[in-house]
């Protein structure tokens, strides 16, 4: 900004040149993202249209669709049909199956904010040395292979795991206990998955909290305590609302914990969308399934959009 | 009060122990599972002694051979097509004018990131399924690698423009006046600028490419294994400490890409 005012009011005939080559090459410019645009919007736009067309045809035999018109697709979410008199019965399995996974996804949300803000407020009063090693530590879980993650908790969870053999040992217990492949294992799995994608955004938002305000609130003779949610919380809000859409969108389209700490046993919604284009054999049913969840983000999203441009009006 | 005179007064109680209790619990798991993969006992559970022969079985193995060179061939290939095509898009979408449509650009370049990715995975195959059904074609580990690059555009696209943003604009205009062309002001200003942001984002698409697994798992097809897909095989099968092995490799790969992308990026902040 400052560069283009010194320019216009010092050099007016080069800043006139330079706007008109700016202008020129702009133009050209944004066809550049043309090569991007059209990658994503053929193998990546398409195909989820491609879905939605799907959603509303009749399954083949042998996975894949037949092109007819139905909506049993949508119907079948709620109810199945009755083989000898052909009416609907109310079947709530699946919708049982979207509420366990948006519970676990609340929960998630929730235990990795309680842990994930005390960390990401620590870190962002560390001195700038300490923090870029604290930050580069949870990054790098961050980036790490899911699956392998997932493999670890696992290790430590099976019967003949590392908790049960130290248990065992210590005679705690006369029998493992069984963790692996129940709601308590994919309930940590997912904590465990998501927990620095809730630590960095608070970071990076808590990173540029303004201390003078919490000595002017001691001065004040706020305590700790007050201090803590009547001045940092509330400043925080950005970076806790992003932290939580981050954690809970990817926890309520889980797929690989559940998938591995659930033993195709306890389904999540990933996995029941899955079943659907392998054994199950219903791509329209799948369809129709990944497109509700979809919807679910959607919603999650505009209450996020909501949040923060509000936040941009009144700020 | 009078302790707390003494401390930092941006602190919080307990605060500190909450912060080790988070690190403690992301590497435990992750440490212990590399340990066992020194471990010279058949059983992933039972320590016996120190050994490499896990590593060296992995890497003797044919299988994993296959599954590294397609996991390469897939990820080197999106990285280089991701990363091109995210610079082009960056340039085009900062270095200009605002034009009608760059708000819904910038949603269509950054929505694989929105899409919850069983989602992505059950698109993809479907659309494949639908052109090997319509049209006859099939480009073999062709669909993997353009999967892949769809969603490692966004993951390259970030850094690369967080860096066009930072830059300084007075020296491309500089150079404009000293009767650059466009190209050659591109060529010998902004790139040489702008290279620590494309390493930086081809490092984390690199990583996504490399790490993925649901979206390759429902789009492969039979012998387009990759690392990820090769240990979803083993884990089904009867477990050897050979698994922790390869899970090691795949940590340390992405441990290194996510230090040299971090590293890139901490410079350019001083």
């Amino acid at each position: 900004m400052t560069t283009a005012t010194l320019s216009t009011t010092t050099l007016p005939k080069a800043a006139l040149f330079e706007a008109r080559a700016v202008k020129a090459g702009a133009r050209r410019n944004r066809l550049l993202s043309l090569p991007a645009l059209i990658i994503i919007g053929i193998f990546g736009v398409l195909p989820l249209i491609i879905i939605c067309v799907y959603s509303f045809l009749v399954a083949a035999p042998y996975g894949g669709v037949q092109w007819q018109f139905s909506t049993d697709a949508y119907l079948n979410f709620l109810f199945q049909r009755d083989i000898f008199d052909d009416t609907l019965q109310f079947t709530p399995d699946f919708l049982i199956i979207y509420l366990r996974s948006f519970l676990f996804a609340v929960v998630t949300t929730v235990i990795c904010l309680l842990l994930g803000f005390p960390t990401a407020y620590f870190m962002a009063t560390r001195p700038p040395r300490q923090r870029n090693w604290w930050v580069l530590l949870i990054t790098i879980p961050f980036w790490s292979n899911l699956l392998v993650r997932t493999l670890a908790i696992m290790f430590i969870i099976r019967d003949e795991g590392l908790i049960n053999n130290a248990l065992l040992a210590l005679g705690v217990i006369d029998k493992p206990i069984t963790m692996l492949y129940t709601n308590f294992a994919i309930q940590l799995g997912l904590l465990y998955a998501f927990l620095p994608f809730m630590v960095l955004p608070l970071y990076s938002s808590l990173e540029k909290l303004d201390f003078r305000l919490i000595e002017a609130a001691y001065d004040l003779y706020a305590t700790r305590r007050q201090v803590l949610w009547r001045v940092i919380i509330p400043l925080s809000k950005p970076g806790i609302i992003a932290g939580c859409l981050l954690v809970f969108i990817p926890a309520l389209g889980a797929y690989v914990t559940p998938l591995i700490l659930g033993g195709g046993v306890h389904l999540m919604i990933g996995d029941l969308i899955a079943q659907q284009f392998g054994s199950g054999r219903n791509w329209p049913l799948g369809c129709a399934q990944a497109l509700i969840l979809m919807a679910a983000v959607l919603v999650a999203l505009y209450f996020y959009v909501r949040n923060t441009s509000g936040k941009l009006q009144h700020g | 009060m009078a302790e707390s005179r003494t401390m930092d007064i941006r602190d919080q109680p307990g605060f500190r122990s909450v912060a080790i209790i988070c690190l403690l619990v992301l590497y435990v798991p992750v440490l212990i599972l590399m340990i066992f993969s020194l471990n010279s006992g058949s059983l992933v559970t039972h320590w016996e002694g120190v050994t490499l022969g896990w590593y060296g079985s992995a890497l003797r193995n044919e299988e994993f051979h296959n599954a590294a060179r397609n996991t390469l061939i897939i990820s080197v290939t999106a990285t280089i097509v991701s990363t091109i095509c995210a610079t082009l898009a960056a340039i085009g979408m900062t270095r200009v004018k605002p034009w009608r449509g760059l708000a819904a650009a910038f949603m269509v370049i950054n929505l694989p990131l929105m899409v919850p990715e069983i989602i992505t995975a059950v698109a993809t195959l479907s659309f494949f399924a639908l052109i090997a059904g319509t049209f006859g074609l099939n480009f073999g580990i062709g669909n993997l690698i353009l999967a892949h690059t769809v969603f490692c555009i966004p993951f390259a696209y970030m850094p690369i423009r967080a860096r066009l943003e930072d830059m300084d604009l007075t020296l491309e205009y500089a150079a404009a006046d000293l009767y650059a062309t466009p190209w050659n002001a591109f060529k010998r200003i902004t790139l040489p600028l702008l290279v620590p942001g494309i390493m930086s984002g081809a490092a984390l698409a690199f990583i996504v490419s490399f790490d993925d697994f649901t979206i390759t798992q429902l789009v492969a097809g039979p012998g387009q294994t990759t690392l990820p897909l090769y240990i979803w095989n083993q884990i089904r099968r009867p477990m050897t400490p050979e698994i922790n092995a390869i899970s090691t490799i795949l940590l340390l790969v992405s441990i290194l890409f996510v230090s040299v992308s971090f590293l890139i990026a901490r410079r350019r902040a001083r």
